[in-house]
């Protein structure tokens, strides 16, 4: 009996890395069907506009309003560290550089994985649990060229759009708050975007966005088509989508900066 | 043989749901499967159309072994499949239209008059026409029930396998569902298999009626056999007599 009780941790541990592993190969089976089911153009092709404007256009509005206000506070923050250490126009330079590499993708990412994640997982999720899926197959319809695909594709080709409308407006926030709350000229703002600014720094930030629009869709796509159970199995499926793909994104973001930096 | 399912075994983890299950449904013959609830009618009936995969065991459609068929092979076996779903399963995005049209998409040869003609023609047969443009939440239990019927005879099946179909409708809306069930059996000339516990709708439907009872079929023969059958299970299900069943273990 005590060293049953000494022994459960591990126990716990252990099923839990086990499940873990699993997901991860279930997840990677999908990942497969997903690239098989690419030649059917004829199924996903016409599905693809609509999850375009669904993940990626829908998706302004929040994204712009997140941008809005960290190029704002960035800007501010900036101004009141440098003050009396450093020439304000150095403002621009943070804004600028600290929008594209890291606030402008991950930022975006995050908000996206709660918005766009969610959604395709609690859509799927529903799906699954009322048999729609199944219904799909024997209509003889592939469910990932129908369902995976156009999602996945779509937020691979939409994140890094509205990553680079967000960074932008972020740092027009940041501009227009160094104007009017900073008594900075825009010469100066933009001296210190340009000064530290490379053409790299943007392409690191598409690729980025790139691979979080990958992440937050096959995740999503993932948990939704392995939901079990009703409405609890949707909701438990949505957050599962949500708190891992925010996790994935914060790693893939470590990887990039340790790699491409 | 059109449908046969040779000694399948299924279980899900500890589970073990069909553990030899063995039926023979020849071709334009209406089969029901009866038992009772979580007895592993729906699983059997998954098995039919590639849903499930046997653990053990062989599944023949039309003459073709399920299990060694590639993905695309599988589909052009659906596409001789109709399949109506237990709660319908239709997909709430689209209209009834898009619904009963989507498996008709598949079809080189059918053009968008073509599909928007043969979607009025089987929403007519299951009495739905004016339904065309509304969702599936804008339906009741039956008219649902009939739209996932006119979906899975869209694309003329020379299969039509019913999961459930007359569970938690009206005396009335369980008559008007079996009529289709045999008015399309009679216009179409389909081979049929009908999930229920329903003993009055597998009576009426069904040339004959198999009893499934702890993952195997326990009893098959047509309607008239049956409710002469001896067997205390048999008895115990159709007469809803549980002290039979737990007797005869």
């Amino acid at each position: 009996m005590k060293t049953r009780f000494l022994l459960e941790p591990f126990h716990v541990v252990g099923s839990s890395a086990l499940d873990t592993a699993a997901q991860i190969g279930r997840w990677g089976g999908l990942g497969i069907d997903t690239l098989r089911a690419l030649p059917r153009v004829e199924t996903w092709g016409r599905l693809l506009p609509g999850q375009m404007a669904r993940i990626g256009v829908d998706s302004v509005p929040i994204a712009i309003f997140i941008a809005t206000f960290t190029g704002v506070v960035m800007a501010l923050q900036a101004s009141y560290t440098f003050t009396g250490a450093v020439p304000l126009y150095f403002v621009g330079a943070l804004v600028g550089k600290t929008m594209i590499l890291e606030l402008g993708p991950v930022l975006t990412g995050l908000a996206l994985s709660g918005r766009v994640g969610a959604s395709i997982a609690a859509e799927l999720g529903t799906m699954r649990v009322t048999e729609q899926i199944d219904a799909l197959e024997t209509l003889a319809y592939d469910p990932a060229a129908y369902l995976v695909v156009p999602r996945v594709l779509a937020g691979v080709i939409m994140f890094p759009v509205v990553v680079i409308l967000a960074t932008s407006v972020g740092v027009a926030a940041g501009w227009i708050t160094s104007l009017y709350l900073l008594d900075m000229s825009t010469p100066e703002f933009v001296k210190g975007l340009r000064i530290f600014f490379l053409p790299w720094d943007v392409q690191f930030a598409v690729i980025k966005s790139l691979s979080f629009g990958l992440t937050v869709t096959s995740i999503g796509c993932f948990f939704g088509f392995t939901t079990q159970g009703g409405a609890e199995g949707v909701g438990l499926s949505t957050t599962r989508a949500v708190v891992v793909s925010s996790m994935v994104i914060l790693v893939l973001d470590a990887f990039w900066a340790a790699t491409l930096l | 043989m059109s449908i046969v399912l040779q000694d399948v075994h299924k279980a899900f983890g500890s589970n073990r749901v069909l553990r030899g299950f063995s039926l023979e449904v020849h071709e334009g013959e209406t089969v029901a499967i009866v038992g009772q609830s979580g007895t592993g009618k729906s699983v059997a009936l998954k098995h039919v159309v590639g849903l499930l995969k046997p653990d053990r065991g062989e599944v023949w459609v039309d003459g073709v072994n399920l299990g060694q068929l590639t993905v695309d092979q599988l589909y052009e076996i659906r596409r001789n499949v109709g399949y109506v779903f237990q709660f319908a399963a239709l997909f709430d995005s689209l209209t009834i239209a898009e619904n009963v049209g989507l498996g008709l998409k598949r079809i080189p040869e059918m053009t968008g008059a073509a599909i928007a003609d043969r979607v009025r023609e089987c929403l007519a047969l299951v009495e739905l026409e004016g339904y065309e443009d509304r969702f599936p939440a804008e339906l009741s239990g039956g008219q649902r029930k009939r739209a996932g019927l006119a979906r899975a005879i869209a694309t003329q099946p020379k299969y039509l396998l019913y999961d459930e179909p007359t569970t938690g409708l009206d005396p009335v809306t369980t008559t008007v569902i079996n009529r289709l069930i045999m008015r399309t059996r009679e216009e179409l000339k389909v081979t049929s298999v009908v999930i229920t516990h329903d003993m009055g709708s597998a009576y009426k439907v069904a040339d004959r009626i198999g009893m499934l009872y702890q993952g195997v079929i326990r009893f098959t023969g047509t309607p008239e056999e049956i409710q002469g059958c001896p067997d205390p299970v048999v008895r115990g299900f159709i007469e809803g007599r549980p002290e039979l069943l737990e007797g005869a273990g």
